[in-house]
Parts: C-alpha cells; sequence; structure tokens
C-alpha cells in the first residue's frame, strides 16, 4: 500500500509555484520549524484577484503536496474565493491524506489566509478579524515520540 | 539503481538461513516436544541452534532462551530483574536516556507500578560512562540496563566495564544487543552480562524470532504462560525453523565478523566523509565509537520524510528519525537526547549498510543525497532565514 495517493506524490515530487514574490502584496507564514513544518506563501493582488502565487515549504511529502495543491487551487482566483478554500478541499483535491498528515492541509489554508491577512494589514482595508485563524504555537509538541526501528 | 541502506531497521534473510529453516518447515515439521522421533529431530534441531547460540556468545546452552524476538526479550529480562527487586524491596532502575522503546516503554510502566528509573545522560555523543553508572547505584537498585549499541545512531557503549561495576555492586545487568549481536564481539562472561537480548532479524536471519541469554542463578519470570518449553519459562509450541535460522545467521556473522566489520567500516567511513562535504550537516554519535555500518546525519533546515520520499524515487531505502516519518509529532527521542535541537532533529537521516552494500551503492548515495538537500533547502523558508542571517545556523 502506498503512503500517499498518486496526486500527493506528484505534486510533492513536482511541486507548482515554487519559489518567492520578491514585490509580493501579501506574504503568510505559518507553522513552527519545532514541529517540523513551515509553509510560507506570496500572494500578487491585482483588482481583487490573485495574479500569482508562489510558496516556499520546510517540510514533509504531504506538506509541501498541500502548498503545492493550495496555490493551484487559488491561483486566477478572487480573494473571496481563496478564503472560501477549506483544509477540506485541499485534501480532497489531494484525493486524500493519511489521517496524521491532516494538519498539512490546515496549515495550507493558514497559509492563505495568512498572506490574504497581510495584504489587507498593508493596505488598509478593514477586515473581519474573527474569519483570520489565530496563530498560535503548536500544543501538542512534547507530547508524542518518534518510532525507529 | 536499488540501493537498500536499512540494514538496522531489517536485513535480508541470508540464502544460509533460508536453506537451514526449510527443512523445519516442510519435511521435518514436528512438534519439538513430541515423544515420537520424527517430533525428537525438531528437538535435536532446537538443541542444536540453542548450543550454536551459546557459543557465539560464550555462554552455555542452557542460558539460552528462544524469544519472538528482540522486543519480548527486552520485556522479559526487565519485568524478571524487577520481579525479584520488588521482592527485596529494590525498586531502583538505571538506564539511559536512549534506549530501543522495547526498554523505555517496558520501565515506563514499571515506573507506573512505582519503581524508580533513572535515565543516564548519553551526552553529545551518544556514550554513557562507566562513571554515570557507577555514581547512580544506589541501595535499592535492582538492574542496570544499557543498550549495547544505539540502534539510531550507533554508539557503542562500554559494557564490559559497566557489567564489571554492576558485578562489584551485585546489581543486575541486562545490554540490549539487537543491534550489536553478530557484528561485535560478545562474550557474555568476559563482559559480565547478566541478561542479553538480541534479535535474528537483524543479522540476516528472519523476523518474529530472537534470543534472550540469562546467566544461570538468575532468576527468570514469564512473560508468557502455557507449556513447559525453554525449560518453563517461554510457553509455546517453538518456532523450529525461525530458530535454527537465527542460529545459522548468527554462527555466519560471527565467523565472519572481523572481514564483514571491515568491509562495511570502509564503506562507513567513505559514506560519512562524503556527507560531511555537505554546508551544514553533522554527524550524529561518535565518529569512532560506533557500528561498523552505522551512518546518521542531521542536515539543517530541510525536513527528514521528504528527504526519504526522494532517496526512495531514486532508489534509496533509508530512515529518518523526523516527527514526520511515524505520524508523532516530536522527533527521534535518540536525537534530542544527544542535544539535537527539534529544528535540526527533524531534518535526520539515517543510512545503516551491511556487507552485501558496495562502493557502488555509496557512490549513487553520494551523488543523490548532496543533490536533494539542495533541492530540499531551495525550497525551505528556514533554510533562507538561516543563510539570509535572520536564524542562526546550528549546525
Ligand atoms: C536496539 C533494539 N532493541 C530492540 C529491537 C526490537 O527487536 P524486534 O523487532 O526483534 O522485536 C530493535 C529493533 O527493532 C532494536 O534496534
Amino acid at each position: 500500500m502506498a503512503l500517499y495517493s498518486e496526486k500527493v506524490f506528484d505534486h510533492f515530487k513536482n511541486p507548482r509555484n515554487v519559489g518567492e514574490i520578491p514585490d509580493a502584496d501579501g506574504v503568510g507564514e505559518v507553522g513552527n520549524a519545532k514541529c517540523g513544518d513551515i509553509m510560507k506563501m506570496y500572494l500578487k493582488i491585482r483588482d481583487n484577484v490573485i495574479t500569482d502565487v508562489k510558496f516556499e515549504t520546510f517540510g514533509c511529502g504531504s506538506a509541501i503536496a498541500s502548498s503545492s495543491m493550495a496555490t493551484e487551487m487559488i491561483k486566477g482566483k478572487t480573494i473571496e474565493e481563496a478564503l472560501a478554500v477549506s483544509n477540506k478541499d485541499v485534501v480532497d483535491a489531494l484525493d486524500g491524506l493519511p489521517a496524521h498528515k491532516l494538519h498539512c492541509s490546515v496549515l495550507a489554508e493558514e497559509a492563505i489566509k495568512s498572506a490574504v491577512q497581510d495584504y489587507y494589514e498593508r493596505n488598509g482595508i478593514p477586515y473581519d478579524k474573527s474569519q483570520f485563524p489565530v496563530m498560535e504555537d503548536c500544543e501538542h509538541c512534547g507530547e508524542h515520540e518518534v518510532r525507529m526501528v | 539503481m536499488f540501493v537498500y541502506a536499512d540494514n538496522a531497521a531489517t536485513t535480508r534473510v541470508s540464502e544460509a538461513a533460508v536453506r537451514a529453516m526449510l527443512p523445519y518447515l516442510g519435511t521435518c515439521f514436528g512438534n519439538a516436544s513430541s515423544l515420537y522421533s520424527f517430533g525428537q529431530e525438531a528437538k535435536e534441531a532446537l538443541e542444536n541452534a540453542r548450543a550454536t547460540v551459546a557459543g557465539c556468545l560464550g555462554a552455555e546452552p542452557r542460558e539460552i532462551y528462544f524469544t519472538s524476538g528482540g522486543s519480548e526479550s527486552d520485556n522479559q529480562a526487565i519485568f524478571s530483574a524487577a520481579a525479584q527487586g520488588r521482592k527485596k524491596g529494590k525498586m531502583h532502575i538505571i538506564s539511559t536516556a536512549f534506549e530501543h522503546h522495547a526498554v523505555l516503554h517496558t520501565l515506563r510502566r514499571l515506573e507506573k507500578e512505582g519503581f524508580a528509573v533513572t535515565y543516564l545522560d548519553v551526552h553529545e555523543n551518544g556514550v554513557v560512562t562507566p562513571e554515570q553508572v557507577r555514581d547512580a547505584v544506589r541501595e535499592d537498585t535492582c538492574l542496570v540496563t544499557v543498550m549495547f549499541a544505539n540502534n539510531e545512531i550507533g554508539t557503542i557503549q562500554p559494557i564490559r566495564e559497566i557489567g564489571a561495576l554492576c558485578r562489584e555492586r551485585k546489581v543486575l545487568f541486562h545490554t540490549d544487543a539487537v543491534q550489536a549481536a553478530g557484528h561485535l564481539p560478545i562474550d557474555v562472561k568476559a563482559d559480565n552480562i547478566d541478561m542479553l537480548s538480541l534479535s535474528a532479524h537483524k543479522f540476516h536471519g528472519p523476523k518474529g524470532v530472537g534470543a534472550l541469554y540469562v546467566r544461570r542463578g538468575v532468576t527468570l519470570q514469564n512473560l508468557i504462560e502455557g507449556g513447559a518449553q525453554e525449560r518453563g519459562k517461554r510457553a509455546g509450541t517453538e518456532n523450529v525453523a525461525g530458530i535454527v535460522a537465527l542460529s545459522v545467521a548468527l554462527k555466519d556473522a560471527c565467523d565472519h565478523m572481523a572481514e564483514n566489520a571491515e568491509k562495511v567500516s570502509a564503506l562507513r567511513d567513505r559514506l560519512i566523509e562524503g556527507l560531511l562535504r555537505i554546508p551544514h550537516s553533522a554527524l550524529n554519535g561518535d565518529r569512532e565509537r560506533r557500528l561498523p555500518g552505522n551512518v546518521n546525519f542531521c542536515f539543517e533546515g530541510i525536513e527528514g520524510e521528504s528527504l526519504l520520499l526522494l532517496l526512495d524515487d531514486a532508489g534509496i531505502c533509508a530512515s529518518s528519525g523526523s516527527a514526520c516519518t511515524s505520524g508523532s509529532l516530536d522527533p527521534s527521542h535518540v536525537l534530542l537526547a544527544i542535544g539535537r535541537p527539534h529544528e535540526v532533529a527533524h531534518g535526520s537521516l539515517r543510512l545503516s549498510l551491511c556487507e552485501e552494500n558496495t562502493p557502488e551503492d555509496v557512490d549513487h548515495i553520494l551523488t543523490e543525497v548532496p543533490r536533494i538537500v539542495e533541492y530540499l533547502r531551495n525550497m525551505s523558508p528556514v533554510w533562507k532565514d538561516l543563510v539570509s542571517g535572520k536564524k542562526q545556523f546550528m549546525l
């Protein structure tokens, strides 16, 4: 049995939209190196439309695949459409993720939101703060351990 | 190209071991406990295997008990010592911070039952000292359990010296030699070992079969109750085929130990030197005191699971102590025990070689690992922060 779906492997091995946008209009960074994954998303926005998006990710295969898929899902979309992308949408688009990897898709959703929030802040655009995730330290760290044979 | 470089996880069963076990699955399938001569053939094979294993360890045949593997041997040894300790009101155990979970989780259960456990620091180099053991021994210490060699970073512990100390202080000494048996010289008498665990699949034997050496005079408690197999200490119809294969594989490994070690450590050293050329990388565990086949590195700025997946794509089988490789959230307790920060421990890679690996295997690994590390670093925001000086390099 394969660890991941073919879609995940494809996006992991051939990630779309990798890199940086130096003059991005919004940048979001979520995750924690201590927990093993960080996602950074760059948005170029014109007339309320995401004209370009790039990502950089430190993390496992599903973190990289989730970032890649998320960028594909929001490119060319309006901000409202991008904000409507949920972690479940990312998982479905990837043909599923193992249960213990679902947090990678959550990070992808949060990376989009965090980049949009940054865009709003930079441009003084009023927005409903309750719609955006509160960044917190990973509460799970220290509770689990790795098993290596 | 296919390169199997995960021999610490498990090994290929040797042709000799397969050949040795087949008759006991086929023509000679009798139950070793049966009285008729057909069963007695199996019994004879079982006892020959016991004598062979004893010979490899410098033990007597009656000091060898066959089990289902390393985990069972560890459990039985530790629970037995604890039961004896409890009877005498001695409820303190000494171990190390980087034991295998077969030992650590057994100790954790004993802690819940009221035992106190001292976990010795393993230092940056992954080696405990006999002095640490000496200082930790108390009046109520009933057991010292220190692994012979670590399964992740391959560091070899001063077993003989620790054993001598335990003998002097009249404390039982168990060692998990699962990674050492067949790879390092072991003489249970000279090494002052009271109990020792080993597992066949780490030295080209089959999975699911192991042994526990218990010095004569040490009381063993059953983990599995039932029939009177293994002199009443381990119930269950014997896995004769597996046990025979274990003995053949162990004998082979011990007979060729020196030449295998020479060959494998040469490959290992070339691999280590090659990987050290990757900037901001570090070898985990002592450079000298390590198993002939063990290579374990941390690469800053990347995560181990993605490294493993891309290595798999390049035909290389390896392991990582990253949290993501196991479905848990913390990286390897071994890497944390030698002081690697979480961030760095996530980017670890273990390559474990055996005598079947070739110089071409090492060449292939040395082409692929640097390429993949660079590829992953190029998409890593952590790496970028390190390079730009926003974060400080740790390696
Ligand atoms: C050091 C150590 N102890 C114990 C075990 C458990 O052995 P087994 O898989 O035979 O139960 C392993 C390997 O899995 C090991 O490396």
